[in-house]
Formats: structure tokens, sequence, C-alpha cells
């Protein structure tokens, strides 16, 4: 096992793009494929709505991600990188990036898609030029990614810390991006052990009236009740405050179906068609429980990729926990 | 990374065990042994789409529902394909998917067999539980050759493969609105070819040829109006169209078919085999003078596929040159008919109706177009698919199997072996081959079987010796296959002296106007049938058919009506198709 591998695992840093899978299994995988390209990808796709932390480490630390694919080239053999940004981002930093990157075989590239570009496999169909649609798992892109070469796809984040792990410097922390109805929104780097709750007071951003949070990203991520705020910040680490009074629960809800089907791909029958009759019962408000749970659950069960299946999270917490259907 | 020794072991399907290899998935276990596993959006001849989300089973030890057309086999897998969760989500999946799918059932060519209805019934599906979200989308029509009723497509994306891997790469998706839609191309550089591969594939039938169903009952009764209507049938046909009644893939109902036409109520009907064999004189004499001339266009390409000629004159054109001349059997037979037989009865060729039954929807176009008329007189007037056939024969209560076989007219009606192996990829060339070897040697082939260019392989390649000098022959079906020789010649120019292109799979035995459903397995029965009628002819070479020779004999010493009725001419085409849509 390389060094590096090796103090990835001792650091325990999992994957920060919101699944959270071990960093150094991954390393480990694409370094052990015998090919003759390897393909390294810093992503930064960024779709999940108030969600701006890839965008914070670019801005104020580039050369940590530079660094951090750096040491994934000399780790991996027969590799090159790219950085895998959002449109907007690709226009803003593309320069910045490029004047560090120097002679590194870095290529910076822009996302055509939106959402589910960032989605693992649907990075490997946009830098091959496919159509935009998720592929079947397995194979793994660290199996046979980018035009079947063994590929490791990491998040924007996922790099900086490799690089302060590299350096020594790692003390457990993670990013988090706080907004919604709160004094102090913005980006933070905190402990990654921190709770919700302790998140909030130490950014000054716990509420004094009625709220709930939505967490782990603005559209996929979970409802939680003030009582319920002991965990940690999982996902993205997006912390969304919402003032109960102020907030209806079928605008937010319609906020986000409208997010899910503008930004699906319309592939398979449960995301294509069901996230439409969802949308068709939030406008219409009348929620029929028996169907919402029908779709909800082939969605979970029956997507085709991540996407489908992430679109359950919100709405059955949001309906269990505040529209108490 | 393919492993050369597939590791072979046990999974449990329901209970019992089965044997499984390494890089299978479940379904193609579960169907290996026959057991059934509901889904729409699998078919073997494209790669595996994993859109309808109905194919579920369960894993033992792994939480939720796999997918079985794309979940590989591993050891002690322990599969089921039923259970409480399973039916809830196929069934909500198909409510789902009837959401999309507007039941014209009337207007279909699943009407008799249609899979979406079983499931319905079987996972006891509320069909229209939800509104109709597609009920305003548009019919695109493909010129003269087929339909796309998006108002029952279910966004399976078979259409979309199938057509890239015919090579046209016509049909995409496209967002439209809210959602992506397969969608006819705008792009000018993108058209239908009308193979029809699209309608034999499209699991739900939202592609027809045009007039399936609504019109078939139209040329008939023009017999009413003092016309004499005579009917010819295609090579593949008589191989194909017992299906559509129930009988086993490749039975040859060549004399029942002739008997269901009469029993229409049509006195003449006509092989097109014996068009074919006329092709391949023409065929063998151009292939022998492009030989012997020095400043011919070699190699020389088939041209009786309308696909396939379209295809070049679309995406090609700088190979028109190559394109034989001579037409193609349906429209030499066509022609004949209105002037050989016309002549001989003494009927006005203005008061025959010729309808052709054909296994495909680009002999629709092709009977359009304005190269193959004989002055005034259009050789064909209509063209019927094997299925709209079958689906007239059904509409009259003739069950094909229950029909008397009626022998063929012993002149204009048959053909020789040649003629009927037309039908199968491979067919044209062999019959070509047989002739022109005769012609160039005086003597026959040693064996007249050509098994270098049978088969459903998508290329086929040989070399034949005539003289001591090797004919390098290429046979392709499938257009993108077809693209792959013309792109090696790019390269190589004298890399073929002789070509046969198809653009349906396995040559007009796949054409798209044959009956579903359609795979490698049915294609060579199908073709093993046509294959099977040549080896028990008696005459297996054109030029040896007494309605041949006393035709050249006789009519065709004009060799201006030699010209006329054998001969035709391509010219590079513009797009044709899209945007053209109806309500």
């Amino acid at each position: 096992m390389s060094d590096i591998i090796a103090k990835l695992e001792k650091a325990k840093l999992l994957g920060r793009g919101g699944a959270a899978f071990p960093t150094h299994l991954k390393w480990q995988m694409v370094k052990d494929q015998k090919a003759e390209t390897k393909y390294i990808v810093a992503n930064g796709s960024e779709g999940e709505p108030a969600t701006a932390k890839d965008a914070y480490i670019v801005e104020h630390y580039p050369e940590l991600l530079i660094e951090g694919l750096s040491i994934a080239l000399t780790t991996i053999d027969h590799s090159s990188a790219f950085i895998f940004l959002r449109r907007d981002y690709f226009k803003k930093y593309k320069t910045k990036l490029e004047k560090l990157i120097a002679d590194l075989p870095i290529k910076v590239v822009a996302e055509k898609g939106g959402y589910l570009s960032g989605e693992e496999t649907m990075v490997c169909q946009e830098i091959e030029n496919g159509l935009l649609r998720p592929r079947h798992k397995p194979p793994f892109p660290g199996q046979a990614g980018i035009f079947g070469y063994p590929t490791l796809i990491n998040n924007i984040e996922t790099f900086y810390y490799v690089a302060q792990i590299a350096q020594g410097k790692y003390n457990n922390e993670k990013m988090y991006t706080i907004s919604g109805d709160t004094k102090n929104p913005g980006v933070y780097e905190l402990p990654t052990e921190l709770s919700i709750k302790e998140i909030l007071k130490q950014t000054n951003n716990y509420p004094t009236t009625d709220f709930f949070v939505q967490v782990g990203g603005g559209a996929s991520g979970e409802i939680l009740l003030a009582e319920e705020l002991d965990k940690n910040a999982e996902g993205s680490g997006a912390i969304i405050v919402y003032d109960k009074k102020k907030t209806d629960p079928y605008i937010l809800m319609d906020s986000w179906i409208k997010f899910f089907m503008a930004q699906n791909c319309d592939k398979c029958t449960p995301c294509r068609e069901g996230t439409y009759r969802l949308a068709q019962m939030i406008k219409d408000k009348t929620i029929d429980k028996a169907i919402f749970d029908d779709l909800l659950f082939v969605l979970e069960n029956t997507s085709f990729c991540a996407l489908g299946k992430m679109v359950v999270t919100p709405f059955r917490s949001l309906a269990d926990k505040i529209l108490k259907l | 990374m393919m492993a050369k020794n597939k590791k072979t072991f046990f999974i449990k399907i329901n209970g019992k065990d089965y044997r499984a290899k390494e890089g299978q998935t479940i379904l193609d276990v579960a169907l290996k042994n026959k057991i059934f596993i509901t889904r729409l959006c699998y078919h073997p001849d494209t790669v595996v789409q994993g859109s309808c989300r109905l194919c579920l089973v369960e894993i033992k030890g792994k939480k939720g529902l796999f997918t079985s057309c794309n979940t590989q086999v591993e050891p002690h897998m322990d599969i089921l394909t039923d259970s409480e969760a399973i039916s809830r989500a196929k069934k909500t999946n198909l409510e789902l998917i009837f959401t999309e799918h507007c039941e014209e059932c009337g207007d279909c060519i699943y009407q008799y067999s249609c899979t979406i209805k079983d499931f319905a019934k079987k996972y006891n599906v509320k069909i229209n539980k939800f509104p109709d979200r597609k009920k305003n989308h548009p019919v695109h029509e493909f010129g003269p050759a087929l339909l796309f009723d998006s108002k029952k497509c279910i966004d399976c994306g078979i259409c979309v493969d199938i057509c890239k891997k015919v090579g046209a790469c016509f049909l995409e998706f496209e967002k439209v609105g809210d959602f992506y839609e397969v969608m006819p191309s705008s792009k000018p550089d993108k058209d239908c070819i009308y193979c029809g591969q699209c309608i034999t594939h499209c699991p739900v039938g939202a592609f027809e040829g045009v007039g399936e169903f609504e019109a078939i009952e139209n040329p008939l009764q023009q017999k009413d109006q003092g016309k004499t209507v005579v009917f010819q049938f295609a090579p593949s046909i008589r191989s194909t169209i017992g299906e559509e009644f129930g009988m086993p893939y490749g039975s040859v109902v060549t004399g029942r078919l002739i008997g269901a036409i009469k029993q229409l109520g049509i006195e003449h009907v006509f092989d097109v085999s014996v068009g074919a064999d006329v092709t391949t004189i023409e065929e063998a004499n151009e292939l022998v003078e492009r030989l012997n001339d020095d400043q011919a266009v070699l190699p020389m390409f088939t041209s009786c596929c309308p696909g396939w000629v379209k295809y070049l004159e679309f995406y090609y054109p700088e190979f028109i040159p190559h394109l034989t001349t001579v037409r193609s059997p349906q429209i030499i037979m066509g022609g004949l008919i209105k002037t050989y037989w016309a002549e001989e009865k003494g009927i006005d060729p203005k008061d025959i109706i010729v309808i052709s039954i054909m296994p495909c929807v680009a002999k629709k176009y092709e009977i359009e177009r304005p190269e193959v008329m004989i002055g005034d007189i259009k050789p064909v007037d209509h063209v019927l698919t094997t299925r709209e056939f079958a689906q007239l024969l059904k509409k009259h209560k003739i069950d094909l199997k229950e029909v008397k076989a009626v022998n063929p007219d012993p002149f204009l009606s048959t053909p020789t072996g040649a003629g009927v192996i037309y039908g199968a990829s491979g067919g044209v060339m062999e019959s070509a081959l047989r002739t022109a070897y005769n012609k160039i040697t005086g003597k026959k082939l040693p064996r007249l079987d050509l098994e270098q260019v049978r088969g459903i392989n998508g290329l086929k390649k040989a070399e034949i010796e005539i003289n001591g000098k090797k004919l390098k022959v290429g046979v392709a079906n499938g257009a993108a296959n077809a693209k792959k020789i013309l792109e090696e010649l790019k390269e190589n120019p004298s890399a073929y002296d002789y070509v046969e292109m198809m653009a349906c799979f396995g040559g007009c035995i796949g054409g798209g106007g044959q009956p579903v459903p359609v795979n490698d397995e049915i294609r060579k029965k199908r073709a093993q049938a046509l294959y099977n009628v040549d080896n028990r002819q008696n005459v297996r070479m054109a030029e040896d058919s007494p309605f041949v020779k006393s035709l050249y004999n006789d009519f065709f010493k004009n060799h201006d009506i030699l010209h006329k009725v054998c001969h035709t001419s391509f010219s590079k085409k513009d797009k044709e198709v899209y945007p053209k849509t109806s309500n």
C-alpha cells in the first residue's frame, strides 16, 4: 500500500461528494487496476441546491486542490486528470486554476448537463461526450470509467483534504454550507464529529423561533426537527434552516419536485413518470397517501440511478414530520 | 478484462438450482431456463436498456429490488422472482407506463399478442389510474414508409438503440418541454432510411407502416372499379407469414399463400422470386461487364434493398456509381406484369393494379421513386407488408393454416431456387455468382451452395475463384455493417469486387415489414427455410428458368424494353424526413 493511501485510511477520510465512500478504498482500487491509461477527476459539479463548498475551496484554497490532484497523479500510474466544474464555476475559475496547474497533466473542463452530471458515471459520459444518461454499475468507474479506463472520481473537497492529510495538517474537519432563514449563512470549516445543533450554535445560526432543517442538500436532504439535531450533518454537509411559520410545505415540495423533474434524465419509468405524478399531486395540493407511498416505493426500490432514489428522502421525511400524512 | 475461462456455478431461482456462467445476467439465466420474468425494454438485438424497471427480483441477503436484465449473477445467489414487494413495484411501474401509452389497441401490430396488456391483467393494474400524459403527442410521418405515434411511446429506448445499430442514427432522445422524448432527428446530416427496424423492435407498437391497419383494404377494392387486381409476393414471405397464424418459425407456405390470395377473389398471383431471377441475369451481366472493363467502377454494389439505397444516396452519395443499375425484383416483376403480361393478356396496363406483399416498409418508398416509372406506367401500385397482408387475411376470416395449397402458375410464378434465396442476406450475391460463374467459365459452380456468404453474421467476406482469378466479395446486413465496408473502401478501393448490402439484420427475412417478434434464432430459421426451398429445387440457376429463357429469346430482344423494365438510376438525396408531424 502506498504511503498516501495508508494515510488516507488512517485519517478515515470519506468521500465528500455526499455518498461518504472510504477514499482510500477508491484510490486502492484504481491503483490496482492494470491499464495503459487511467483518469482522475476532481468533481466540482456541485449541483445540490444550497451547497457551495466546492466553490468556496476553489475560491480560497485552489492550490490545495491542485496539490491533492498532483498527489493522486503520482500515486496512480499512467494517469492524467480533469477538474470537472459546473458551468458558472468554470467561467469564473478556469484561468485561475490553469495558472496554478502550469505543466501538470490536468485539464479544466465544463459540465454540459446539470444536477445529474455530478453522478460518477455521468461524469464519464460527460467527458466522453456521450449521451447524458447514467450508466449501469457495475462496472464502477474505478474499474471502467472514462473510455473504459479505470477512473478515480473524487469530490473537490476530498482532494482538498487529501492535500491536508499529506501535509500532516488534517484536523478531521469538513465543509458545511449553512443557508435559509438564518442570520449568518455561509460556508464553514468545522470538525466532522460536531452535531448539527452544535454547528448551528457555533456559527451563531441556531434559530430562536420554531424551525426545522434540511440536511444533506437543498433538494435531496432529509428534513429534521429541532429535537433531531444531535446527529452529524451527512451528505454534502448542507444545512438549510426553515422558519416553520414562514414555510409553506407545498411550496417547498413544489420547488424540490420541479428541481428533480428538470434535472433527471427521464430514462427510467419511476423517475420519469413518478416524479411527474408527484409534481401533479403537489400542484393540486391533494396527496393521496396510498399513491404517494407507492410512488416513493418504486422510486426508492426501482430507480436506475441514485437520483431517483434520492427523491424519496426529503418527501418522506417532510410528509411524516411536517405534513403528518 | 475478458476472462478466458468463465467460471460456471449454481444459483437458485425460486428455490431451484440452475447452472450459471460468470458474466451472465439473472435474466439470461432465467430465459435460458424458461423462467418468465416480466419485461418490456429488453430485446436481444440491442444493448440492455434497463429503463422499464419491470424485470424485478429479490436477492436473498441483499436489501431492495434488483432489475434482472442488468444484474450479473454471482455464485450462490438466491433469487426470488415473485414477492409482495416485487408485485407492488411492478404494478406501480406498469401504472406509470400506462400513463404514456394510450390504449389504441385495434390499431396496433400487437393487437393479438400484447405483452403490456397481459402484464396489466397479471398484476391487477388499473391502466387509467393516472391521466394519459401523452394524449396530445404528435404522430411523426417518415416519408411514405412508416409512422411513429409518440402517444404510444413508453420511452424504453430500444428504437433509438436499434436505429443506431442499423446505422441510421435518426431516432434520438431530445428534450421537448419537461421531458426527453424519442424524436426523429432534426439534424441536417441525419435521415430515416425507412428500414423499419424500429417497428419490429418497439415493444408496444408505437411504430407502424404507413397505411398499416387502416388502409389495407383499399387496394383490393379497386377490383370493383373494373381494374385487374393482381398480387405478387416477395421471396421471403413464404417463410415468414406462417408465424402470423401460429405456425412454427421457418414454415414454408408458398402454396397456401397463393391459395389464400385466391380466396380473396384474386385470379392472378405472381412470385417476385421470378423477378429476382431476372435481376440475377442482369446483375450478373453487369458484373461481368464491369470486371472486363478497366475503366469500370468497382466494386459493384447490389441495389435491390431500397433502405440500403437510401442510406447510400443520403450518407455516402460519392459511392452512387458503384450501385448496379439493375432494378429490384419487385420493380422488375411489376414492370413485367404491366408490359409483358399485359401485352399477352391484351389488358391496358393502366387497368392493372399490382399489389406487392413485401417484408419491408422501404418498399412502400421504393414504388414512389420517379426513377422506377416505365414511361407513365408505375410498375407497382401498392405495397402491403407481411403483417398487413396477414391482417387483411384475418379480416376476411382466412386462416392460412387452414388454406389448401394451390400450385403456382408454372410460368410466371415459378422461380428458380436462386430467386427464392434473395430473401436472406447473401442470397442476391449467391444467385448472381452462380450465374456470373457460368457466364465467365461456361461451367456451373462446382458447388452451388456458397456457404461463405450465408448466415446471420452482419459482415461476411469471401473470395471466389473464377478462372484462376479471385473475386473478392463482401456481404453486409445492417447499414452500419455496410458503412464498415464503405469506410474500408475509402482506405483500400480494391478491397472488394462485388458487395451485397441490406439495411436490415439478416436481410429481408428480418425486414421491417415482417412479423414480430424477431431475433437471431428466428432469423436463422426463416433464412434456413429459404435455403431448403432452393436445395429441393431442380432448377437453381436463374438462366435455367424456362420463363427467363423465353423472356430473353423474345420480349427482351428489344433492348429498349429490356432497359426500361430492368434498369434504373440513383441520385444524391437531401434530407427527406422531418419535420413532418400530424395529430
